[in-house]
């Protein structure tokens, strides 16, 4: 128990702390850094608390894909290094800094009350549907509800993440100027006439190809 | 204080939640930055998720929290699309200078 303690605030530091970095840090690759760390110590927590499954698909979804992905396009497009405060502003002098903190505050307010509610009110946590098994293992606790109940809703995330894939392609594509590329409409509609000539060649005299 | 409930795992939520919110406000330099402010964001509702369902013992919020990181990817690949388009136009992508709708 105490072991659990001493993990969970250690976890809960660390991804804070990095979440707060993610904001803070002015070179944006260094902000990509602690996104992985910050994902890392909540895939950790997950682990920890039982949910095993979602932890490791975080690490593999998020560490391994969508981190990359950040810092493949921080990388392309060079804008690593911020100059200047990362929050100061030109336009508006700066009000934004106290209008957002206050904002947050509040935010962050209404949710604690939140939490203290819940806490009034513990009889709430009764609204059992699917039990989670300790029999069998979390992923396949979750393999039965997925792809049973919840296989709809399963294959509309496939379609999401095709839709996705294709916007991408179809967002970043471009036309470029002076790049050969194959055309398998003039490829497969050629004739034998226009690719092969026939000739009749004269003793010494060789073939004079023209272009 | 030494054994870890509901309440502390929504506090730790509630907290980066309100970290990704803050970087989405302050931040005037880099849109990517508030790029992964959402992903802050979307990963503390999942923290929310995982812990009531684990408390209350109820499989459906592991089962949401899967379908919340499938379409954080997608958002994900999609922004960061729409970032390089847009870099790809006007050679920046800093906040102050994307004033194109006059927001």
């Amino acid at each position: 128990m105490i072991a659990h303690s001493v993990f969970f605030y250690i976890f809960s530091l660390i991804a804070i702390v990095s979440a707060v970095m993610v904001t803070v840090s002015k070179n944006t690759v260094h902000s990509v850094f602690f996104l992985i760390l910050d994902f890392i110590s909540i895939s950790c927590l997950f682990i920890m608390i039982g949910a095993e499954f979602l932890g490791m698909i975080m690490l593999i979804v998020y560490v391994g894909a969508v981190a990359v992905l950040f810092l493949f396009v921080v990388m392309m497009l060079n804008v690593a290094e911020q100059k200047g405060q990362w929050f100061s502003s030109r336009w508006d002098g700066g009000t934004h800094i106290p209008v957002g903190l206050l904002v947050s505050l509040i935010i962050f307010f209404e949710l604690i009350i939140v939490i203290g509610g819940w806490k009034y009110k513990p009889d709430l946590l009764n609204s059992l549907s699917i039990n989670i098994s300790t029999e069998v293992t979390n992923t396949r606790s979750i393999g039965n509800v997925l792809y049973t109940d919840y296989i709809l809703l399963f294959q509309i995330s496939g379609m999401i993440l095709l839709v996705a894939m294709i916007g991408a392609i179809v967002l970043t594509y471009r036309e470029r100027a002076g790049v050969k590329r194959q055309s398998y409409v003039k490829q497969i509609s050629r004739e034998r006439d226009e690719g092969v000539d026939l000739i009749e060649a004269e003793r010494n005299k060789g073939v004079k190809i023209d272009a | 204080m030494l054994s870890i409930g509901l309440g502390h795992y929504l506090t730790l939520a509630a907290i980066i939640f309100t970290i990704g919110v803050v970087g989405i406000f302050l931040n005037r330099k880099n849109v990517i930055v508030i790029l992964m402010s959402i992903e802050l964001i979307l990963l503390a509702v999942n923290i929310n998720l995982v812990a009531f369902s684990i408390f209350i013992n109820d499989l459906s919020g592991q089962i949401f929290t899967l379908f919340i990181l499938t379409v954080a990817a997608a958002e994900a690949a999609i922004g960061l699309a729409i970032i390089v388009v847009y870099f790809r136009n006007s050679e920046t992508i800093r906040v102050e200078e994307i004033k194109n709708l006059k927001g």
